[in-house]
Order: C-alpha cells, then sequence, then structure tokens
C-alpha cells in the first residue's frame, strides 16, 4: 500500500518536473504560434485578434500559471493549431498509438525471447554466430530507412499492406492491421535485436548456475530445466529491459508515424512541437510520461509475481 | 513440440533477416500502378502535406488550406485560371466613375450548403465580421478602406469606400472574403457550410479532409465527383509510394523524381506564380551598398540554380513578378544581370572589398529548396572572394528572427502567387511591415501610391513594370526563378485547372469516360 502511494506522489512529482521542463524548453526556442500557423503573409489585424482571442498576448508563465489551473480540474485546455480540446485531440489518436506499441511489443516478444533461449543452446554454434551479428546489425538500422526498405519491398508488393494512412479497427480489422504491422514490425526490429541479446546472455548465465547443475543431476529432462527453471528466472532481469524497451517502443512510434502517415500521439506531437503549440505539447508529453511511469509500475509487481522473494516495500 | 515451433520461429526470422539484409539486391520496381481498373466510385483521393491552418475561411492563410478549402467557398467574385475576375456570388457588378462605389447584383437561386439561399444579410455579415464591426475583431486588414456597406434591395449589395482603389476587386473573391451564412455564426471553424461545388464532410485532425459533391451548385452538371478525400501525408517519399500503389490520385511531385511518374501518370504543370529569391538584409553592411548587391546578381548563375534545385522546372526572372502575371510582367529583365565573374569582382573592388567579405545566410529547414539553392550560391560567391556560411533554422525560427525580426544578413525564400500584381509588389513598400529585405526607394514608394488611384488598368501595368525596374536595377534581391509546381495525377482522371495560385480545383475533375 505505502508503495502505490509512493509510486503515485513520484509520478506527480515526474508530471511536474517534465512539464515545467517543457515550459522552460518553450521559453527558450523561438516561434510565434499563430505567425507559424498562418505563415509569411500572415494578415497583422488578423494575427492580433487571434492572439487576443486566444490568450497568447499574455506571457508565456501567465499562460503555463493557466495550463496547470485548468489540468488541476482535468481541462487540459485548447490547442492552437487545431482548436481543439487537447484531451478530444489525444484520444482520437489513442487507438493508433497504442495498437502500434502493442503490437510492437508482442512482436518482440514472441520472436526475441524464443529466439534467445534456442540461441542460448547453441552458444558459439554458426547459427549463433550468425544470429548475434544480424542483431548487430538490427540494432543500427535507423527506423526511417527500415521503415523506407518495408514499405518498397513489402508494402509496394503485397496487396494487404498500406502504406500510408490508417484504417480504424472498427471499420476493419483487416485493414488496420494491413495498416499497423508493417510500422509495428519497423519499431520491433531493432528491439528485437536488443531483447534478443538481453534474453540469450541471461540465459547463458543461468545455464552454468549451480541450481541448473542439481536439477540436471536429480535427471530432470533438458526442456524441463530451460523452460521451467532457467526461463523464469532469467525472466526477472528480462523484464527490467521490457519496461526500458516499451519507452523505445513509445519513442518509435514517433519517427515511425511520421514515415507511415499514421495519425497518432507521435506525430501530433511533431506537428505540435513544429507550431508551437504550447498547450498540446504539454498534454501529450504528460500523456507519454503517465504511460511510461505506468508501465514501470506495472513492471514491478509483476517482479514480486515472478519471485515471491521481492517485496513491494 | 517446444523445440518444433521454435524452429518456425527461427524460419521466419531468417525471412525477415534476409528480406533486409538483401534490400539493395531486390528486384526492381513493379511495373507502375495497379493494374486492375478501380471501382469507379466517383471519389478520389489528393495528397496534402501538412493540416490546415483554420477551416474559418475569413481565417485561413496557409496556401495548404486554401488549396482545399476553396472548393467549398466562393466570393462575390471568382478568380479565373488566368488570374482575372469572373462573377461569382454576384452576377454582375458595376463600379462607379469615381471609383468609390460597388454595386453587385445577387446570383438568382445561390444556395448554401444547407440548403439557405444566399441573403443580402449574409452578404453583409461577411464583411462586417472581416472588419471586426460591432467588436474588436478585425480579420483583415484589407477592408479598411471601406466607408459603408449597404444593402440596397434584396438582391442588389452597394460597398463604398473612403478612397478610390484599384486593387480592391481583387480582395473580393473566396481567398479574401469568402461569402459565409449568418447562421453558422460562431461555428464557421468547426463546420464551415459556403456555396461552393463541394461541402465540407468532416476534418479529422493529422489524417484526413473530406469534402462531398454540393447538390445545389448553380452551375449545372458541376461537380462530377462525389467525394474528394484530401489526405496528409506529411513525407514526400511515402506519398510518391501512394500514388505508385494507386492508393492516392493527384499529387505534388519534386521535379527531379518526375522520371518515376511520367509514364504512368499525367503530369500537369504551370508556372507557379511565385518567385524564389536569395534576399540580403539592405540595413546592414556590406548589402547597403548597390554596388555588392550588383556584384552578387553578376556572380550568382541563376540556370545552374534552376537545374540543381528544379531540374530546370523554372522560370527565370529578374525581378519581382512571374509571366504567370501576363499583363503586367516586365519581360527581359531575368538577363538584366548577366554572369560576369570579373565584373563583380569589380563592383566588389570598388565597393571597397576587393578581398571580399565572410557572411551567413540563414535558411528554413521546413523545404529542401532553400537549402538546394543555398549550396549553389555559396559555389557561386566564393568566385568572388564571398565566404557564405549557410545557417539552417526552424520554420518558427525563421520566421520570428529573420522575417519578423529583420535579424540576418542574407537569406532564401519563395513568395507565393496573389491574384493582384499590388500585393505581389507592395512589400518592397519602405515602411511596409513585411519589407523585411529593407529596401528603401522613393520612386518606389511614390509609384506603389500612384497606381492605387489610377483606375485605367492600362496604365496600372505601365507602373507596376517600372515598379518591377527599379527592383531590379536596385538589385533588391538575386531574384532566381518561378519554379513550377508540378502535379502527378491518375491518368484516368481529367479536368484539372491551374490558377495563379494554390488551389485544387476539383469542380471539373472527373474520370474519363
Amino acid at each position: 500500500m505505502t508503495y502505490t502511494i509512493r509510486r503515485i506522489v513520484l509520478l506527480v512529482v515526474t508530471l511536474t518536473l517534465v512539464s515545467l521542463i517543457t515550459f522552460s524548453v518553450f521559453q527558450v526556442i523561438p516561434g510565434d504560434p499563430i505567425r507559424i500557423m498562418l505563415g509569411p503573409d500572415a494578415d497583422e489585424e488578423q494575427v492580433a485578434t487571434l492572439e487576443k482571442q486566444l490568450g497568447l498576448d499574455k506571457p508565456l508563465y501567465m499562460q503555463y500559471a493557466q495550463w496547470i489551473g485548468g489540468v488541476a480540474k482535468g481541462d487540459f485546455g485548447q490547442s492552437i493549431r487545431f482548436s481543439k480540446p487537447v484531451s478530444e485531440l489525444i484520444v482520437d489518436r489513442l487507438p493508433v498509438t497504442i495498437s502500434l506499441a502493442l503490437m510492437s511489443v508482442i512482436i518482440v516478444a514472441i520472436i526475441a525471447i524464443p529466439l534467445g533461449v534456442f540461441m542460448a543452446k547453441r552458444q558459439n554454434k554458426p547459427s549463433d554466430v550468425v544470429f548475434s551479428s544480424l542483431t548487430q546489425v538490427g540494432m543500427a538500422i535507423p527506423s526511417f530507412w527500415l521503415g523506407m526498405l518495408l514499405i518498397l519491398y513489402l508494402g509496394m508488393t503485397i496487396k494487404f499492406f498500406s502504406i500510408s494512412g490508417y484504417v480504424p479497427w472498427s471499420i476493419s480489422v483487416k485493414g488496420a492491421l494491413g495498416s499497423l504491422l508493417l510500422p509495428a514490425i519497423t519499431i520491433a526490429i531493432p528491439q528485437i535485436a536488443v531483447m534478443f541479446r538481453y534474453v540469450r546472455n541471461t540465459v547463458i548465465e543461468q545455464l552454468q548456475l549451480d541450481y541448473v547443475r542439481t536439477i540436471r543431476s536429480k535427471g530432470i529432462t533438458e526442456k524441463y530445466v530451460l523452460f521451467k527453471h532457467v526461463l523464469r528466472n532469467s525472466m526477472i532481469p528480462v523484464l527490467t529491459v521490457f519496461g526500458l524497451i516499451f519507452a523505445e517502443v513509445v519513442a518509435g512510434t514517433i519517427i515511425v508515424e511520421q514515415v507511415f502517415g499514421l495519425p497518432g500521439i507521435g506525430r501530433l506531437l511533431i506537428s505540435s512541437i513544429g507550431s508551437r503549440d504550447f498547450p498540446l505539447v504539454q498534454g501529450i508529453i504528460m500523456y507519454i510520461t503517465v504511460v511510461v511511469v505506468l508501465v514501470n509500475f506495472f513492471v514491478d509487481i509483476l517482479y514480486s509475481i515472478l519471485d515471491p522473494r521481492i517485496r513491494m516495500t | 513440440m517446444r523445440t518444433k515451433s521454435t524452429k518456425y520461429i527461427f524460419a521466419f526470422m531468417l525471412l525477415i533477416s534476409v528480406l533486409v539484409i538483401s534490400a539493395c539486391s531486390g528486384e526492381k520496381d513493379k511495373d507502375g500502378a495497379n493494374e486492375e481498373t478501380p471501382a469507379r466510385a466517383q471519389e478520389i483521393t489528393v495528397r496534402i502535406a501538412d493540416d490546415p491552418d483554420f477551416l474559418d475561411p475569413h481565417l485561413m492563410t496557409a496556401s495548404i488550406t486554401e488549396m482545399m478549402m476553396l472548393n467549398i467557398f466562393e466570393g462575390l467574385l471568382a478568380p479565373e485560371t488566368d488570374g482575372t475576375l469572373k462573377p461569382g456570388v454576384a452576377e454582375e457588378y458595376e463600379v462607379s466613375d469615381d471609383g468609390l462605389t460597388y454595386t453587385f447584383k445577387l446570383r438568382e437561386n445561390i444556395k448554401f450548403h444547407n440548403g439557405d439561399p444566399v441573403k443580402i444579410e449574409d452578404v453583409k455579415y461577411t464583411f462586417e465580421r472581416l472588419m471586426g464591426v460591432g467588436n474588436d475583431e478585425t480579420l483583415s486588414s484589407k477592408f479598411k478602406i471601406v466607408a459603408s456597406l449597404d444593402a440596397v434591395d434584396e438582391s442588389t449589395f452597394k460597398i463604398t469606400l473612403t478612397e478610390p482603389n484599384s486593387t480592391f476587386l481583387f480582395s473580393l473573391t473566396a481567398l479574401d472574403s469568402a461569402i459565409i451564412p449568418k447562421s453558422n455564426d460562431g461555428n464557421h471553424n468547426e463546420s464551415p457550410i459556403g456555396t461552393g461545388p463541394f461541402k465540407f464532410g468532416k476534418y479529422n485532425p493529422g489524417s484526413n479532409l473530406i469534402v462531398e459533391k454540393n447538390e445545389h451548385y448553380w452551375k449545372p452538371g458541376i461537380p462530377y465527383l462525389d467525394k474528394v478525400t484530401f489526405t496528409f501525408q506529411p513525407d514526400n517519399q511515402t506519398a510518391l509510394l501512394s500514388l505508385q500503389a494507386g492508393e492516392v490520385d493527384l499529387m505534388d511531385v519534386p521535379a527531379h523524381r518526375i522520371p518515376e511518374v511520367e509514364n504512368d501518370f499525367t503530369l500537369i504543370y504551370e508556372e507557379a506564380n511565385s518567385t524564389v529569391l536569395v534576399g540580403y538584409n539592405m540595413d546592414r553592411k556590406p548589402f547597403n551598398d548597390i554596388k555588392v548587391r550588383q556584384a552578387i546578381n553578376h556572380a550568382v548563375n541563376k540556370d545552374n540554380i534552376i537545374e540543381a534545385t528544379f531540374s530546370g522546372y523554372a522560370v527565370k526572372l529578374g525581378s519581382n513578378m512571374s509571366p504567370a502575371m501576363e499583363a503586367a510582367y516586365k519581360d527581359g529583365l531575368q538577363d538584366y544581370y548577366d554572369v560576369n565573374i570579373e565584373k563583380a569582382k569589380e563592383l566588389l573592388t570598388e565597393a571597397g572589398y576587393p578581398d571580399g567579405f565572410s557572411t551567413t545566410i540563414s535558411i528554413s529547414s521546413h523545404n529542401a529548396l532553400y537549402t538546394n539553392v543555398a549550396q549553389v550560391l555559396v559555389e557561386d560567391l566564393k568566385s568572388i572572394g564571398i565566404d557564405v556560411k549557410i545557417e539552417v533554422v526552424e520554420w518558427g525560427v525563421w520566421l520570428e528572427r529573420i522575417y519578423k525580426g529583420r535579424d540576418y544578413d542574407m537569406t532564401s525564400i519563395d513568395f507565393t502567387g496573389k491574384l493582384s500584381p499590388y500585393d505581389i509588389l507592395n512589400r518592397y513598400i519602405s515602411d511596409a511591415g513585411n519589407n523585411f529585405l529593407n529596401f528603401k526607394n522613393a520612386e518606389y514608394d511614390a509609384l506603389m501610391k500612384d497606381v492605387i488611384k489610377e483606375s485605367d488598368i492600362d496604365q496600372q501595368n505601365v507602373i507596376y513594370k517600372r515598379a518591377q525596374e527599379i527592383l531590379a536595377e536596385e538589385a533588391a534581391a538575386v531574384y532566381i526563378a518561378d519554379y513550377q509546381f508540378i502535379w502527378t495525377m491518375n491518368p484516368n482522371l481529367e479536368g484539372y485547372k491551374l490558377y495563379p495560385f494554390f488551389y485544387h480545383d476539383m469542380s471539373e475533375v472527373r474520370f474519363k469516360e
């Protein structure tokens, strides 16, 4: 219980810090949201009217104070760029980013974990050497480039994949899969590489421990040793990495949504920074922070399930 | 069991890896667009690079927005493809001899998208809203010269000006004063209503904007299409692939990508009525010296820039006016400064810079165009000893520091086209708010004052041409080119028209029989 309370306090502190950092950055970077939106041909009268209507004629610290006041009441304010409530804009885009992030994480899990265990058993055999070097490549590939390759070689040839835009799940499950699978793979590949190496090394480490020798000496089958004991013990360090990978995946969606033209949170963030849409940027960053903190919270809980010796204190 | 499934996964991983690794050796592009004909739904998809700024026609300013939204709105007058004006919501109009009174007769049976007929009070509402009558919220400075708005009878509307203004008529198109219904007050940005060939369907931020056929459109038989989806795709590369996959029917294509699409798609282009220029801050040394400016003009090889940046799809300019403006365009200035390194060096020496100098060109990162121009420029200026450093800044920074703050040495930008030559040239008036090049010339200021009072169009054009000459003589900037915007279209479509400003006119676009 105290653990949960401590976590919540920590979350609030993190959020405040993050929003203060965002605010400070906005103080420093030049750019006027109305002028960016309207471009060089903006009518001066119109700029003045809009700034008054949107409260942009006030200094930024007052806008920030106003924003904080609203957040306390659960109101995240209006986006300057889209003239819509920030919360509505984020909620509209959630399905895209959540689906994308979940699909990526699932792809990472179902490929990297079995593969890591498999290769750990084949340590230093040719297939292991090949895969270990491949993961180096996997980690080094920039996602925007990888995305382009996938579009070019899979998106253009297989009709199932749509290469730009998003089909909501509610309209067509097949369409949604077609529009999300390639971006999800794009995000997943570098993370598979990271995860694979981690799983492989952990399993190899575990296999050398005394308890493995003990179990083996009891005559238990190798399969049982591997999946019942070693895998479970390997999962704790792997979970830590999983928390980190989730943060990476969320970051990955930002670039990949841009490449695949997916209307998700990441693309919204990029465009809102470019257009100096202060309330929207704050809102999205708050949202991402909450998600990352929560995921790590769940990871902590999972620890205690996997290893009852770890207590939540 | 376990090992079997892991084997499958292993195989799957191998497959993916092989795909990634062998990327370079893959087969050549599959041949062109989709083979099968699309189901003939009267719907098309048009690629747009970004979200609109505002849906409210009186607030929209970005050319990206106007491209789409001009399908929804009409002004009293409508622009023709050659930039002249034709009747729009007004069927006919009359200008009094003193140039002060404009009388408009409304078109009969013209309806808004909600089915309501267009009434005089809607017209009055439109202009009062723009002028900020009754509240302090002026939306346009173009109507400051309006003295009064009067409804003469049920279908006649009169605008009186405080002083004659030869460019006023150009403010009466949907670009500046779309006629909108009073009944929709307060909702113009959420659910815009107009009288145009298409009505607003839905706007999904970050995704698309959909317009649907206006069944009541006053022009019979128009539009042909039932629905147009403007899809927002920021990435050029992906957009091009979507076109080739048949997901997009119309998009702009960078000139250097033309070879990839010219065989399978219809290419449409003409001068965009824009002006790409390299500017320098004429308030700063050494650019306050005309000899330095002329030296730079002699050193820059515009043809090289046109080739490098636009693959030749551009027309060389010598002043701030495109040949697309036809009657107002002064021909011949494009060769006012020949490429002459010797002369350029001489001029620099006379100006007191025999060894050249160092300077910085600050350009925005939002369009590769400026980087391309700057890179060629740097090489050209090196040949006369001027050492130019390229500084790339974000668009927001460019607008704030360079455009508004006028804090820069050199920059590059393109000015997009306007209907009226006056609106193109007025940024060089000494005290103009957008005169960020800091050009100051008494003769120019006087000419621009005269032209506004001049009612004779031929005489106006004489003045506009002289103004262009002054810009060239004074070397107010290095005027590079008017580039062509190149559209690639699904070959099954026809009826796309080009205007001297950004407008995706969908009204006559249709599938070929």
